[in-house]
């Protein structure tokens, strides 16, 4: 294979774009050793704070599960670090020291004053870490005490902490942003104005998974009670993408590095994330299903697909996605695509029809054989309007297409469009 | 019953042992297994499944129950289609029905859901406090039904739910006709029969008589006249006979009377189980039958089929249950003769081959002999004559063992329904039986209503 899956992320140099975010599977030596050895290009500690260390609660994780119990999204009330500091930079240094090809990143939450972030940082920077990622997103338990989202919810807070990282330290700081907010935008820009080297996102999202309806008590349950937990797993994915689009089209961030986070299953996850602008990416849900091989799978997956494609380096195409995400206003309102269905595919399942008929535009008829009986479906072209629907309900990949049209029309945005009662006076291109 | 076998030896294996060849050839689901089955049902609108389904269940929606946990929605889903839904889930031949329409065959998986072992999985697991269906406000009218077999009380149950009190006549000392006596033991185990039934009759409101048979101590026009209506779900209690020679000596039986002692005994190795058996047909009693004696020890099983594989009625699954346990299949030979030996018992057949001649079986004139120990005939089952002997079940009109009924089950005669394998429309099968059943009942219903308005 010819790609070079090395990178150089906000001065952070690693072999290959895969880190282990900063959550269990980080949390000590013996882990972070064990995902070296498996191939991980880095790792964020578990978040460091200040001593004594925190303390977690028996039973932590719950899930939401697909058909099959498959688990697709995740959730967790565990806190950050509950080892000392002192054992957690120890051994920092010593892996660091072992692995000096890798990243190490140290994750760090502390209270809103200076001078605990002026204390911490020379320790930190003592370990030989390569950078530190200031965990302002952890959405449970440490928000009651001041710290993670309730930091990160607060673009003031964000540049303020982060300005202070950057005065007491000379490691690259990643700021990780909360996304238990409206506006994603925001702390970014306040990141980037306190001088943060990057930006690393999603931290998990505020989430209960699931009740016990026998005992009426949310998942998971300490004694007779639970709290929200940090929703993480293949099911944020698309919130993380949005966001991390967002940020990487504001014109107020271009070019601010990005470390992807949120449901990373696959290569082909991370390659998206790449795609969306994110110089490397950070996995945690599905190593902890999967354990940590899984990054050998994702490595080749990435590099052959690179290399199908002629990219050389991540450079190559990250951000390519980027110009091709925009507002609703400029996509093109002349542009049009029909279901078709492959006849010879389709197994009769109906659900198209079904999907179609009841909640969208009746445009799949369902036609019996007077002879026979036997169904088919056919689409209506003149009714149906391209959304998708029938493409998406069908389990037969590749039965259904939605096919272009030649409608012959120019390109011609909502702004330009004379249907839109507040249209901009441009002229088209036509 | 077995007296033409008598001296045939018994099995060597100990009854324990011999059970075990007896038990569920289709296992059940447990819990994680149905929700895994449960998950590859799509969910298909106007789904092909149900639409094939002689008792109209809707499979899609009772799967997305079970696999949604509300396993007692999906019994009742079943249940208020066919309320011999445990048993259909057994015996059913869905290879060539529910699963047959799956359009799981034709994705890239070619495999259909499961649909029997998770109908089985939800009526095994049902967990009702009581009865799922209510009983309408008393009409005030009985109806007699004759045969407590599936048609028969499928009828009796939807009449009961209906409002109407039902007193079913039984000839046998059981109910469940062919579930009780007529199913292979491996296809349905232990006392389901009974205990469906017993559930069956949770309704309330359905008496059951035994030892009455129709055309001896019970006849059709006393039941005419006595009750509001006369459902006739009789079954088809004749086995059709070979017409030859030796057709009655020892060591000839029919394959029905066999399976039934054998569904009945409680000591397998009380059974008559002879070395070397031939049995005579192609449907899936002969395989039955084939199967079962091969399980109880008989060392070579031949069946013989004057026709081809693809003309038997014996699903392809059966002809592979056959060929699993090690049936030897003879096709294109029809029986000429049963040969005796001094003692006047069988001591096998003298077959001559077939051939097809202008689309017409014709027999080749060559011939050889197969030696059996006992020669097992499963060729169809008759009207037995005596039970429609009486003056006015003579005036019920018949083609041939079939009694003619229309579209709503009435027979010829005012006031008497008719259903099941004794009735013309459909194949004989218990989920038609049932259907047969619950359609008549509605029939019945709808017609004394109308009446009671005329009156």
């Amino acid at each position: 294979m010819k790609a070079d899956l090395s990178i150089d992320f906000c001065g952070i140099k690693a072999p290959n774009p895969f880190w282990l975010a900063s959550a269990p599977p980080t949390d000590k030596a013996y882990n972070v050793i064990r995902a070296f050895e498996a191939g991980w290009g880095g790792v964020v500690w578990k978040t460091l704070g200040e001593d004594p260390p925190a303390v977690n609660v028996s039973s932590r994780y719950s899930a939401i599960y697909g058909k099959n119990r498959e688990v697709v999204g995740f959730n967790n009330i565990e806190l950050i670090t509950d080892r000392s500091l002192e054992i957690n930079l120890r051994e920092i240094t010593a892996v660091k020291e072992a692995w000096p090809d890798r990243a190490i990143v140290v994750s760090l939450m502390l209270p809103c004053e200076e001078h605990y972030w002026a204390e911490i940082l020379p320790k930190v920077e003592a370990t030989g870490a390569d950078g530190i990622e200031l965990n302002f997103g952890c959405p449970h338990g440490m928000p009651e005490r001041g710290m993670g989202a309730a930091v990160g919810q607060v673009p003031e807070y964000v540049q303020l902490v982060t300005s202070w990282c950057k005065k007491h330290s000379r490691l690259p700081v990643i700021v990780k942003l909360t996304p238990n907010i409206t506006d994603i935008r925001q702390p970014a820009r306040a990141a980037k104005a306190g001088g943060a080297d990057a930006v690393s996102l999603i931290n998990t999202i505020n989430s209960i998974t699931s009740i016990d309806l026998d005992r009426m008590v949310a998942l998971p349950t300490v004694g007779g009670a639970s709290t929200h937990g940090g929703y993480c797993g293949t099911a944020v994915k698309p919130i993380a993408l949005n966001m991390v689009a967002e940020i990487a089209r504001d014109p107020a961030t271009q070019g601010l590095p990005i470390s992807g986070i949120g449901g990373i299953n696959n290569w082909r996850d991370a390659a998206e994330f790449i795609a969306l602008g994110a110089g490397c990416v950070q996995v945690c849900t599905a190593a902890m299903l999967h354990g940590f091989r899984i990054v050998e799978e994702m490595k080749d997956g990435l590099a052959r697909w690179m290399d199908s494609k002629g990219y050389r380096t991540l450079a190559d195409f990250a951000g390519k996605a980027v110009p091709n995400t925009t507002d609703w206003k400029y996509l093109d309102m002349n542009y049009k695509v029909i279901a078709r269905i492959d006849q010879t595919a389709c197994i009769g399942c109906g659900k198209c029809h079904v999907a179609c008929e009841d909640t969208s535009h009746q445009a799949i008829a369902r036609l019996v054989d007077p002879v026979s009986a036997a169904r088919t479906y056919q689409v209506i072209d003149k009714e149906c309007v391209g959304c998708n629907l029938c493409e998406i309900t069908c389990p037969v990949q590749g039965c259904i297409t939605m096919v272009p049209q030649q409608t012959g029309l120019p390109y011609m945005n909502w702004t330009q469009d004379p249907r839109n009662p507040r249209a901009e006076k441009v002229p088209t291109a036509a | 019953m077995l007296e033409a076998l008598n001296y045939i030896p018994h099995p060597t294996a100990s009854n324990g042992e011999l059970a075990t060849h007896f038990t569920d050839l289709a296992p059940p689901l447990t819990a994680r297994q149905a929700a895994i089955e449960s998950a590859r049902c799509l969910y298909c609108y106007d789904a092909p499944c149900t639409r094939v389904c002689p008792s109209e269940i809707d499979v899609a929606s009772f799967i997305r129950n079970i696999h949604d946990g509300n396993v007692d929605g999906a019994a009742t889903g079943i249940l208020k289609q066919n309320i011999f839904g445990g048993s259909c889930a057994r015996v059913c031949p869905t290879e060539i029905l529910c699963e047959d329409a799956c359009v799981r065959n034709h994705d890239v998986e070619g495999r259909p859901v499961r649909i029997a072992l998770l109908q089985r999985y939800a009526t095994d697991n049902m967990s009702f406090v009581d009865h799922p269906f209510a009983r309408a406000e008393p009409t005030g009218r009985t109806i007699a039904v004759v045969g407590a077999g599936p048609a028969g009380l499928s009828c009796a149950h939807r009449l009961a739910m209906l409002g109407h009190d039902v007193v079913v006549f039984e000839a046998q000392p059981k109910a469940g006709g062919l579930n009780e006596y007529g199913i292979a033991k491996y296809k349905l185990t232990d006392g389901f029969a009974q205990r469906e039934i017993e559930f069956l009759l949770g309704i309330g409101g359905i008496e059951i008589r035994y030892g009455q048979k129709l055309g001896e101590n019970l006849h059709l026009k006393d039941l005419h006249a006595r009750y509001d209506a006369v459902f006739l779900g009789i079954g088809l209690g004749a086995s059709r006979r070979l017409g030859l020679t030796g057709e009655d000596a020892p060591g000839l039986l029919a394959a029905v009377d066999y399976i039934a002692a054998l569904r009945q005994t409680d000591d397998l190795t009380a059974l008559p189980v002879p070395r070397r058996a031939i049995v005579i047909g192609a449907g899936n009693t002969a395989v039955d039958m084939a199967v079962q004696i091969g399980r109880l020890g008989a060392e070579l099983v031949t069946l013989v089929y004057r026709r081809g594989f693809d003309a038997m009625s014996a699903t392809h699954h059966e002809q592979e249950i056959a060929k699993a346990n090690l049936v030897r299949m003879v096709t294109w030979v029809q029986p000429r003769e049963v040969l005796l030996d001094e003692a006047g018992r069988v001591r096998g057949l003298k077959l001559e081959k077939t051939a097809l001649e202008d689309g017409r079986l014709v027999g080749t004139g060559e011939t050889f002999e197969i030696a059996a120990d006992a020669v097992f005939k499963a060729i169809g089952q008759g009207m037995a004559e005596t039970s429609l002997a009486d003056p006015l079940a003579t005036l019920l009109k018949r083609s041939g063992d079939k009694i003619d009924v229309d579209n709503h089950f009435r027979t010829a005669l005012p006031g008497i329904y008719a259903g099941g394998d004794c009735v013309a429309p459909g194949q004989d099968l218990t989920v038609q039986a049932v259907q047969h059943g619950k359609l008549a009942a509605l029939a019945i219903h709808a017609d004394l209503l109308m009446n009671m308005e005329v009156a």
